[in-house]
């Protein structure tokens, strides 16, 4: 029955720019895709490891505004993701040297000063980042020969590595490594009795997750073909780490549908509603009051119920 | 050779000393009761051998090798095992999931994120080795969270064991157990080899006084008496501070 759901979903999602015949509605997926994978990354940590980050828009960013500065230097495409996902490698290890040096509240106040360092520095180091203004790039690569320039085309690898991020932590979670990352979670101090290395764990996990919300932050550049301050903001972090919260922490589906709650909101109901942000933060509120473990294990739970 | 070496170990909360000078030394394979009222300091004693605490002075020795400085899970890598007073198990893993756990700790697979656990057979078999070896192969498949207190206890004892421990220190193993979960415990305690050394903190006289060989009294974070259950029963300050003659 699973492997039937998972079959056919892959089958909706591979052919979807085939019979959705609107570019806008492709758009939105590709959208509610790579922001599936900037939520998966914050559900590494808020999920798994229980360190919840209101900083991570900040590796988003950074990721975006890497890859703009290196791509508008008159570098290849291979050299701004490869450069990109580098130095967000090196600012993820950064952030988790600094955050790590607390846990719970700690952990979070650590993080959103982070975050707010990022968007200090995208905001006023204008030789830099363009400040408000932002940084344009021109063009999207053609992998393959394949190119990305159009929507279907941009959806498509998209989805590859929507695909690849979702099956690395398929196999991060099921791995002795992930058993190690919810241990921390669950008893810190019992992990450090068993002679686990808590630190470390929590650390690779953050860089871990800090790798892929760079990926979703490439994949956010290119969508736009800009990146502004807007992009690490502390209100990015917050609806990203909403996504997973609404979705569910700690499971796989979870980030997924969160992410494409809100940018299905955010896109379709703002295009109705002036005040789309009063449509969402009800819809959180009935997560929260209905649902407060998430809309999958929410679901999950009625259906065993019934 | 000693199994544990504890030599003039002091540790203090601001203006609380909470341990005293502590000297303790435990043979291999000795079966050692630390016993004191409540506040005595014994569970710190625990957490200053396991590294959960760092003492201001004096020193810790497993086997001869000075552990003072080493972090905790270095030293449960060098043969220290340990169950706490207050359960400390994984909630929503099942038993099978907290003993295999428990045997990861001291494996280089822990680190491994490419590989499933659950495909890892001799860890699996040997965690449903360890909760058959304490009767809870029954509930192998079952979350801690689903388990009695009796069970969790043993539980606790089973992830320590699996670790195969050469010195273990169990903190009060019979705590809110019933008179016959109790006699489970002891039995399973007694049966432990002797090729591990036990140094446990219990209240439960009736049941600990049987098990020791040797026993320590704390009190306000200072080794009061020490020696052969008679000497200790028979001793002044035993009863001063037990009976408050």
């Amino acid at each position: 029955m699973r492997r039937v759901a998972l079959a056919a979903a892959l089958a909706v999602l591979a052919t979807l720019p085939l019979w959705l015949t609107s570019t806008y509605y492709v758009n939105i997926t590709s959208q509610i895709l790579f922001y599936a994978i900037f939520a998966l990354a914050i559900n590494v940590l808020a999920g798994y490891a229980g360190l919840v980050s209101l900083g991570h828009a900040g590796l988003f960013g950074i990721a975006g505004y890497a890859a703009a500065k290196i791509l508008t230097g008159g570098h290849a495409h291979a050299a701004g993701i490869a450069g990109a996902l580098a130095i967000t490698l090196v600012a993820s290890a950064a952030f988790a040297v600094l955050a790590l040096r607390g846990t719970g509240l700690g952990f979070v106040m650590i993080t959103v000063a982070l975050g707010q360092i990022v968007w200090g520095v995208a905001y006023r180091w204008i030789s830099l980042t363009n400040g408000d203004n932002g940084i344009n790039i021109s063009g999207r690569p053609s992998p393959l020969g394949l190119s990305l320039a159009t929507p279907a085309g941009f959806y498509w690898a998209t989805l590859v590595v929507f695909l690849l991020a979702v099956a690395s932590m398929w196999v991060f979670v099921g791995s002795p490594f992930g058993a190690s990352v919810r241990g921390t979670r669950d008893q810190a101090r019992r992990m450090n009795a068993l002679g686990y290395h808590v630190w470390m764990i929590r650390f690779l996990a953050f860089l871990f997750s800090g790798f892929w919300s760079g990926v979703a932050g490439v994949l956010y550049l290119y969508y736009n073909q800009f990146v502004s301050p807007q992009a690490v903001a502390l209100t990015a972090s917050a609806e990203a780490l909403l996504m997973v919260i609404a979705g569910g922490t700690g499971t796989l589906l979870g980030p997924i549908v969160g992410a494409g709650l809100v940018v299905v909101v955010k896109n379709v109901a703002s295009a109705y509603i002036e005040r789309w942000n009063f449509v969402l933060g009800a819809i959180f509120v009935a997560i929260v009051v209905f649902m407060p473990e998430g809309l999958v294990p929410g679901f999950l739970r009625l259906v065993r119920r019934s | 050779m000693t199994a544990l070496a504890v030599r003039e170990l002091q540790k203090s909360f601001g203006g609380l000393q909470v341990t005293s000078r502590v000297n303790l030394t435990v043979e291999p394979g000795e079966r050692r009761l630390i016993i004191g009222p409540n506040g005595a300091g014994k569970t710190t004693l625990f957490n200053l051998i396991t590294g959960e605490l760092a003492p201001d002075g004096g020193s810790i020795s497993l086997f001869e090798r000075d552990i003072t400085r080493l972090p905790g899970r270095r030293r449960t890598h060098l043969g220290i095992g340990r169950t706490y007073q207050i359960i400390t198990l994984f909630p929503r893993e099942t038993l099978l999931r907290n003993v295999t756990l428990s045997l990861l700790g001291l494996s280089p697979l822990r680190w491994n994120p490419l590989v499933r656990l659950d495909a890892q057979a001799a860890l699996v078999a040997q965690a449903r080795g360890v909760l058959a070896r304490l009767g809870l192969e029954a509930l192998a498949e079952r979350p801690v969270a689903e388990t009695s207190y009796g069970e969790r206890r043993r539980v606790e004892i089973a992830m320590a064991l699996a670790q195969a421990p050469r010195v273990l220190l169990l903190d009060e193993p019979f705590a809110g157990l019933s008179i016959e979960e109790r006699r489970d415990v002891l039995a399973l305690v007694d049966g432990i080899p002797r090729d591990v050394t036990i140094v446990m903190i219990e209240h439960d006289m009736d049941v600990a006084l049987d098990f020791a060989e040797r026993i320590t009294v704390l009190h306000f974070g200072e080794v009061v008496v020490e020696g052969t259950r008679a000497d200790v029963v028979a001793h002044p300050r035993t009863r001063e501070i037990y009976l408050g003659e």
